[in-house]
């Protein structure tokens, strides 16, 4: 469904949400690209498994069923995940990927300063309890820093809050609010926000919007569905 | 999550493969190498030296040409050799508690030794063999002495973990066998694991370490310490030197008692016995009278109106006797007490894990209090922090420490899955 075929559907079904829609648009210059609501796919694995280079060490935050490992260890990287799921981490030992079963709203192991080239915290940061110690803890352990979240800003997610003034669903967010993991939301603007104000340094930005991602620009705290950023620490 | 209660009643057990099932390893016959001579004496960490030693192990599946395919499992306290199938020498050997089919304790791993299980003998060459200080054909405390001509009794010397896997890595050479794919325990099998991942970091590429800590905790050093207790105090001790006379069953069958306290969960007891828990209005005058004997017959165990723990207990407690020597089990349990990986990095475990080489595995499992989640986890800590690729699993279970035995279906995945990852 494009766009436009969205708007226009929601004119007869909900025309307050349409007009708001339309608002959204016209404070926005970039607005009107096309926007989708297919199931999500792995798109920050393929980015991510582009970024690492090949024999880096890298450390997973939460690294399910140990796919993204699999992969970065097949062109001959050091993996190691932490992971909470019993079950994910049988399939990660079925691929052959070290996993340690750890709460990251507990005491990670006492991974030595600087001790992995990449940190990674793929749709994560938002599950967790305390977002700012597990993003010190990886720009302490790592080089650099992966992290992949979920864009609270888009359009979608703040047409849903101001209109129907209900927690809002996508694709992204595809559960309610009591049952969802995500305990922490943010968009794009506060988490530039927080590397801005903590001396973080962001090496390189990408938005996810439409099925597909792209060089991340201003307009994407309203128009991406995901954002993914590669930071480090100021000194490092 | 799944209720812990339902899911430890829904599971048991899997049904023993018999002798000609096509998952079982079948027929087994024990084999011996005498592993020290006088010319070659074993020295132990206690600075003494012993000789002659000879070690029973078991060995199923074949050897691959390049001797790569060998998963040695090391065996706790009360283990022997004879991990899987049936022993076709449990008459000659005296040990019809290995006999077909009716045999109390026939093997002790089964359900997952065997063609198409997890440690598949179609495939992989499975090694066990008996600890020092045991009683299951390597020597022991219940083995002559050469100085004096009679059983050593407690003028065997002391023997740790360190002294076993040496024995282990003489017994590799023998074999020769360079490095297991896999080393595996679970308990004090588990920290044989660790301490041969420590003493000989090349010998294994893989090393998988179940419910089992770098060290006791001083509650489990406690149970032991009571358990030993019972031994010496029983009368028919006789300071060790009770081969041939009456045995301190009382005494052993308590320790064993015991032990297998520490096996089970608070959760998994209640829902074993609680059904089988005598009522209030039970209760009877002559209750401390001796007019039930126990089961069996002259066990010296006597049977006050039993709760139905206390039945299992006992019950527990004459099939050791059976099968199982005292002074062995001081030993063992003072090798368990006095081990500690951290002494490789001068009782820092992080410093000691820095030795380690190969993929480690370890699994811990939720409701064991003798070897807890949180001693586990130290140990793949330690692992961690040095770098070294290691998965750790903290196994929803109910059924306490002997989960390791029990939780077939997950550690089987587990298992195999590892040994996937090793052949990569």
């Amino acid at each position: 469904m494009t766009h436009r075929d969205l708007i226009q559907q929601l004119m007869q079904s909900k025309p307050q949400m349409a007009e708001a829609v339309a608002f959204l648009a016209s404070i926005d210059t970039q607005f009107g690209q096309e926007s989708g609501g297919t199931p999500r796919p792995r798109w920050d694995h393929d980015l991510i498994g582009d970024l690492i280079p090949d024999g880096s060490s890298v450390l997973d935050l939460g690294c399910g069923d140990g796919a993204l490992l699999e992969r970065l260890q097949a062109k001959g990287c050091r993996g190691q995940g932490l992971e909470v799921d019993q079950e994910s981490i049988v399939r990660c030992v079925e691929r052959g990927v070290p996993v340690i079963q750890s709460d990251l709203d507990h005491a990670l192991p006492g991974f030595p300063d600087q001790s992995f080239d990449y940190v990674v915290l793929e749709e994560t940061l938002q599950t967790v309890r305390l977002p700012e110690v597990v993003l010190r803890e990886m720009l302490r352990i790592g080089r650099t820093g992966i992290v992949s979240f979920p864009n609270f800003g888009h359009w979608w997610v703040r047409t849903q809050l101001l209109i129907e003034g209900r927690m809002p669903m996508t694709p992204q967010l595809s559960k309610n609010w009591f049952e969802t993991d995500n305990i922490h939301l943010f968009t794009i603007r506060d988490f530039e926000g927080w590397c801005a104000d903590h001396a973080v340094t962001i090496h390189q930005r990408f938005a996810y919007a439409e099925g597909a991602f792209h060089d991340l620009i201003p307009a994407d705290n309203v128009l991406a569905e995901e954002a993914l950023f590669v930071i480090g620490a100021a000194t490092s | 999550m799944s209720d812990p209660v339902d899911a430890l009643v829904g599971k048991r057990k899997r049904e023993m493969d018999g002798p000609d099932s096509a998952h079982s390893v079948g027929w087994t016959r024990p084999r011996h190498a005498e592993l020290a001579d006088e010319a070659n004496p074993l020295l132990l960490e206690c600075g003494q030296s012993i000789w002659p030693v000879t070690v029973e192990y078991e060995l199923y599946g074949e050897l691959s040409p390049a001797r790569d395919n060998v998963i040695m499992i090391f065996h706790a306290l009360s283990g022997d050799a004879h991990v899987a199938g049936w022993d076709a020498t449990w008459q000659e050997h005296g040990r019809p508690w290995r006999a077909w089919p009716d045999g109390k304790s026939p093997n002790w791993w089964d359900s997952m030794v065997g063609p198409g299980k997890a440690f598949d003998t179609s495939r992989y060459c499975v090694l066990c063999a008996n600890v020092l200080g045991s009683c299951y054909g390597t020597t022991g405390p219940s083995s002559t002495n050469p100085a004096t001509g009679r059983p050593y009794g407690v003028e065997f010397p002391p023997v740790t973990v360190g002294d076993w896997v040496k024995l282990h890595a003489r017994l590799l050479d023998h074999l020769g066998i360079d490095q297991l794919l896999l080393a595996v325990g679970g308990s004090l099998g588990g920290q044989q694991v660790i301490e041969l991942g420590l003493a000989f970091p090349d010998r294994a590429k893989g090393l998988a370490v179940l419910a089992a800590s770098p060290q006791l905790s001083n509650q489990g050093v406690a149970l032991n310490y009571a358990a030993r207790q019972a031994i010496v105090n029983d009368p028919c001790f006789a300071s060790g030197q009770y081969y041939g006379c009456c045995r301190p069953e009382a005494g052993l069958g308590i320790a064993r008692m015991i032990g297998h306290i520490t096996y089970l969960s608070e959760m998994g007891m209640e829902a074993r016995f609680d059904s089988g828990r005598k009522k209030p209005d039970e209760l009877r005058c002559d209750l401390f009278n001796p007019h039930e004997r126990a089961l069996g017959d002259g066990s010296g165990f006597i049977a006050h109106n039993e709760f139905e723990v206390e039945s299992y207990l006992t019950r527990q407690a004459l099939g050791f006797n059976e099968r199982f020597d005292a002074n062995s089990y001081l030993y063992i349990t003072k090798a368990m007490d006095y081990y500690d990986a951290a002494q490789w990095g001068d009782g820092d475990l992080v410093k000691a894990m820095a030795r380690a080489r190969g993929d480690w595995l370890v699994a811990s499992f939720t409701s064991d209090w003798l070897y807890t989640p949180a001693g586990c986890r130290r140990l793949a800590d330690a692992l961690c922090v040095n770098l070294k690729p290691v998965t750790y699993v903290n196994i929803e279970s109910g059924y306490g420490h002997d989960a390791f035995l029990l939780e077939v279906d997950v550690l089987e995945r587990l298992l195999t899955g590892f040994l996937k990852g090793l052949q990569r």
